[in-house]
């Protein structure tokens, strides 16, 4: 036995460690898609329709064939092998042979009927950006050269771009089949409404309107914005003709589901497919879908048998990868006069963009489920409309369907409070569901799991001096100055989901491997890109071992190396992924004490393991050193009887329910009476997500959440003239917010942990967007208050509100 | 950022930049900062055959006072006019309105020439030449030339030069009691409005007053009846107030976009070369 002095190791969960990802960010030491260069690879570039709505009468590629270095070039027609296909190009043979049937059309991941949906539109157009040819050159801009010089002419159709006039199938219809442009015509949710037939009962929610003594009713836009991950997306794929193997690379949330989906569409089994998330520079969501140009990508490198790369430009990046929110809400709220909410009706109109996506049409389905928000009510309508427009499809943008609930929710509870000339934060405490209903199933069915939700808002209150904020409040507004104070709380459903809620199974897969040296080596099936996870998991496994940080390694991205998974949206990866990794590190953690107990002639329950160190409880002075238990596991002479040799383990964990975190955001905001430019003066963030691991991590997470609800609030906006042009298609135009537009942002937390998943952790990647949006536009409502303003669509353009100021028609 | 194919040269003097400008015969484009050109090379907009990089110029750069006259060379970026001792000295408006440009890459890139000779109508720097009366010196195949900053401007992206002339110098008189306000686009940061003031003021009154505005329209240009109402009174808010108060009124071709309507910039011009004005005289 040693007996030699070893360093005590800091326990690691709850520590403020700094991200181990971080050097190799930011020296520029990462791997991203478009630092995969492959020998004799080719590149791809887009031609991408100009008109929102046209039908392709020709396609003119002669002058770009003729164009040295350009290798191909596919119309949709030529690549789904559909009749009208052009012989392909050049002298290099046709390639209709290895096209076979085609690309079929791109499946998504609802069950709601859909039209079909092509990689490259073959016959029509349909949105500003939608692709209509492929070039395949030697370089990334020959490509680009001659996609300029493909000519394409389109028989040009009316936009439709507003969708209560689409509803009305005005100015025309986008989509065969689809009368009135209506993608799903109508989902109730709520009280009254069997979830199996859908058979709609109309009197407990009629009764609470017609009990009402007051009734808020008000139309809100819940705005169309752009994800901009500061990576955007990228593939590179490459089909090995003698080993009939795929290898993709490229920028996606979820490696695992884009091998299944890119083998089906290929025809190929998905023992034939690896799929590689190598760096990946954010997606907000928005690299959940799987898109067409990963098939593309795939195809052309399978029938041209050499690597092919594509990598978006931030242009394309504004129209081609998805776009979040786009809800409109007919919001009736009915109360009592001591504020007590009887009802709540949400009439929503999603404006989902020209076609259906991977999850598009489920992302509304997810703000009815939340319509209840915090707040103990009776009775509950949700109607969900979902329409197509010439717009660039709508799918998850951090949040997805749930800061569109929380923001309709939230600004009908500050209208009532405001009618009623009630304190904001009282209205909500007299609606709350109270602690002891958890777990609670709201009227649209959403079972929470544990809440606290007034002592949330108690430390909210204090943090930001409630009634001081107030005071300060008048005091400026005494000199003539116009500021407003607004509040929010907001719950999320996170940690997705069980495998019911998802089509690809909600499960998430870990493997653990102790290896002969000591060292660990863990793989997840979440894919972090950007959250963190490389060090909240290794702080969790060296708790665990009772090893250095420095000791492990956590592998994600490449189904090669992790074997199975599902990927990371939906807040999940710590509570459905860490708690896989849990299960895999305790089931290695077992088998360990089992070989230390056979080395140490001790019994296996009374090891602890510590300091790098396995030794019998009460005597850390004595043991072996983790190392030596780790090789005497590969090396096992003697093998204790009833083991296998080594020490790797894998897990499943299937998570029985979603995570419910909470939390309360309250912000001071001045408005220019002469620009009507708003700026924030305070913001205050109390959120609750359980257990938590790293709480630097925690407020990172917080961070960009507060600063992309805040940024939907006040300056992001995708706008589409009526003509179908996107107006917002840079950087010059679409206003990100920048660190300068913020205020410190306060912050705190109470923690309620979960009873969902063993770590008691809920999920925080996206709970910044949810209250902050309202608190931000509550107190802009607040602001300008003395001009009888009772709403305001965001974002909250100067001008928009100087027309309020200055009592001028909106423009 | 995949423009069409390109030659790059790096002109080691004026006059080699000169020689290369006419060589090309037009399909040339010079290259400072690069900071208006490339986005729009990036987008296609531009497509010059070549790129004449002028950047490393040694006489290009570089702030300087000179017979009474500031003069800074056109590859002068943003960042050294916003934090030059000098121009703080003499004429801190020129600072002050570099610092509002973009945000600090554009600023380190960015270079008072480019400015200038882009000529965007929203940039921040035209305005400030018109109203401090700078001359624009431009070398060209003939040799030099000045053209006051009130006439270089002519037009949307339009100047007062010739293809094969470049832009060396801007030179201007020290001004004490100027200053630039700007209303920021949100997305671009450039103008949706910006006044720029300067004031000569003797004993409580204005002798002189020149005002330019940037952002409302075509191109950066005086807003003369603002200054008919100022030369000749006495410094006071109320002169201030009702000169504020004609501004824009002659302007024609007001912008109207997605980020601000024609009222709201009509609105703005008074708002900002109230501000501009105030802050002018206000200058210690």
């Amino acid at each position: 036995m040693t007996t030699m002095e070893r360093p005590v190791l800091p326990k690691l969960i709850g520590a403020r460690v700094k991200r181990r990802e971080d050097p190799r960010l930011i020296r520029g030491r990462a791997t991203y898609v478009d630092d995969i260069k492959l020998p004799g690879m080719l590149h791809l570039a887009f031609k991408r329709s100009d008109v929102a709505h046209g039908r392709i009468t020709r396609i003119d590629t002669s002058a770009a064939e003729a164009m040295p270095g350009v290798v191909a070039i596919f119309t949709g027609r030529d690549l789904m092998a559909l009749p009208g296909a052009t012989r392909p190009v050049g002298a290099r043979g046709t390639y209709a042979a290895k096209i076979g049937a085609g690309l079929p059309p791109m499946p998504i991941g609802t069950p709601f009927p859909s039209p079909a949906h092509y990689a490259i539109a073959p016959e029509v157009a349909r949105y500003v950006g939608e692709p209509v040819a492929v070039v395949v050159a030697e370089d990334r801009y020959l490509a680009r050269d001659a996609a300029d010089a493909i000519v394409v002419e389109y028989e040009e159709l009316p936009a439709v771009v507003d969708p209560e006039l689409a509803m009305q199938g005005q100015p025309t219809v986008i989509h065969e089949g689809f009368p009135n442009n209506l993608a799903l015509p109508y989902v109730p949710m709520g009280t009254g409404v069997d979830p199996a037939t859908g058979a709609v009962d109309n009197s407990a929610i009629d009764r609470a309107f017609a009990e009402a003594e007051v009734v808020i009713s008000q139309r809100m836009v819940n705005h169309r914005v752009a994800p901009n991950a500061m990576e955007p997306r990228g593939v590179v794929a490459h089909w090995d003709a003698g080993k009939e193997f795929l290898t993709i690379w490229s920028a996606t949330q979820n490696p695992h589901i884009l091998k299944s989906m890119v083998a089906a569409v290929l025809g190929l089994g998905e023992h034939q497919v690896r799929a590689i998330a190598p760096e990946v520079g954010g997606g907000f969501g928005c690299k959940i879908n799987i898109y067409g140009e990963e098939y593309v990508a795939a195809a052309l490198s399978r029938i041209l048998e050499r690597p092919v790369k594509w990598i978006e430009d931030r242009s394309e990046a504004f129209m081609a990868t998805i776009h979040g929110r786009d809800l409109i809400c007919y919001l009736d709220l009915a109360a009592r006069r001591d504020g007590r909410i009887l009802g709540v009706k949400m009439r929503l109109i999603a404006d989902i963009g020209a076609y259906n996506m991977l999850l598009t049409a489920a992302i509304p389905t997810l703000t009815m489920l939340m319509a209840s928000g915090t707040y103990d009510i009776p009775a509950i309508r949700c109607e969900l409309t979902e329409v197509f427009t010439n717009k660039t499809p709508t799918d998850a943008y951090r949040g997805a369907g749930r800061p569109e609930a929380t923001y309709f929710l939230e600004r009908g509870i500050d209208m009532l409070a405001r009618e009623l000339g009630l304190d904001p934060a009282e209205v909500r405490r007299r609606n709350f569901i109270p602690k002891e209903k958890f777990p609670f199933t709201t009227q649209t069915g959403a079972v929470y799991d544990s809440g606290d939700y007034e002592k949330a808002l108690n430390r909210a209150l204090e943090l930001a001096k409630w009634d001081e904020l107030i005071a300060e409040r008048d005091r400026m507004r005494a000199e003539g100055r116009l500021v407003g104070v607004g509040m929010a709380f907001y719950v999320e459903v996170c940690g997705l989901g069980p495998s019911s809620s998802l089509p690809t199974g909600g499960w998430e897969h870990a493997s653990v491997t102790v290896e002969r040296d000591g060292r660990i080596r863990a793989t997840t099936g979440a894919s972090p890109h950007g959250q963190g996870n490389e060090t909240t998991f290794a702080q969790m496994l060296a708790d665990l071992f009772g090893v250095p940080i420095e000791h492990i390694t956590i592998e994600h991205g490449d189904t090669a190396v992790v074997r199975q998974g599902i990927g990371t949206f939906g807040s999940r990866s710590q509570a459905v992924g860490g708690a896989a990794l849990m299960m895999a590190g305790e089931k290695v953690r077992k088998k360990m004490a089992k070989f230390a107990a056979a080395l140490m002639d001790a019994n296996e329950e009374d090891l602890v393991f510590e300091n790098g160190m396995i030794y019998v409880k009460g005597s850390p002075t004595t043991g072996k050193s983790f190392a030596e238990v780790a090789r005497y596991a590969y090396i096992p002479v003697p093998l204790p009887p009833g083991l296998e040799p080594g020490l790797s383990e894998e897990a499943f964990f299937e998570p029985p329910n979603n995570t419910y975190p909470f939390g309360a955001h309250i912000c001071m905001l001045e408005i220019d009476r002469e620009t009507g430019e708003p700026r924030l003066l305070k913001f205050f963030a109390v959120d609750d997500c359980g257990n938590v691991i790293n709480p630097l991590i925690v407020e990172g997470q917080v961070h960009g959440g507060l600063a992309q609800g805040i940024g939907q609030a006040l300056f992001e906006e995708v706008v589409y003239g009526p003509d179908g042009q996107l107006l917002t298609g840079s950087f010059m135009d679409y206003a990100l917010p920048r660190a300068t537009d913020f205020p410190w942002f306060e912050l705190d937390r109470t923690v309620t942990p979960t009873p969902v998943n063993p770590l008691g952790a809920k999920g925080v990647g996206e709970a910044g967007t949810l209250g902050s949006t309202p608190a931000v536009v509550n107190a802009a409502v607040d602001a300008l208050a003395e001009f009888g303003v009772k709403h305001i669509d965001m974002p909250l353009r100067p001008e928009k509100l100087w027309r309020i100021i200055h009592g001028r028609a909106q423009a | 950022m995949i423009p069409t194919k390109f030659a790059y040269r790096r002109a080691a003097s004026l006059d080699e930049a000169i020689r290369l400008l006419q060589e090309s015969g037009g399909e040339a484009k010079l290259l400072a900062g690069g900071h208006s050109l490339i986005p729009l090379m990036k987008l296609r907009l531009s497509e010059p055959s070549m790129l004449i990089d002028i950047g490393r110029i040694p006489d290009l750069r570089g702030i300087r006072e000179r017979d009474g006259l500031i003069e800074i060379g056109a590859t002068t970026t943003h960042h050294e006019l916003a934090t030059s001792e000098l121009l703080r000295r003499l004429a801190p408006v020129v600072s002050e309105a570099a610092a509002e440009i973009g945000d600090p890459q554009v600023r380190h890139r960015g270079t008072i020439g480019g400015s200038l000779a882009h000529a965007d109508p929203a940039a921040d720097l035209p305005a400030v030449m018109v109203a401090l009366d700078a001359e624009i010196h431009l070398k060209g195949p003939n040799g030099w030339r000045a053209v006051p900053a009130a006439s270089f401007f002519q037009d949307l992206f339009t100047v007062d030069m010739a293809p094969d002339e470049v832009l060396a110098a801007v030179k201007f008189r020290p001004v004490w009691h100027a200053a630039y306000a700007k209303l920021h686009q949100r997305a671009s940061h450039y103008a949706i409005v910006g006044v720029c003031a300067a004031l000569s003021i003797e004993n409580g009154s204005i002798r002189s007053a020149r005002v330019a505005v940037t952002g409302a329209s075509t191109h950066a240009q005086r807003l003369p009846n603002v200054e008919e109402r100022l030369v000749g009174r006495q410094a006071t808010q109320a002169v201030i107030d009702e000169a504020a108060s004609v501004a824009g009124d002659t302007l024609e071709d007001v912008n109207s976009d997605i980020h601000a309507s024609e009222e709201y910039r009509r609105a703005m011009v008074k708002v900002f070369t109230r501000r501009a004005l105030e802050r002018a005289m206000a200058r210690a």
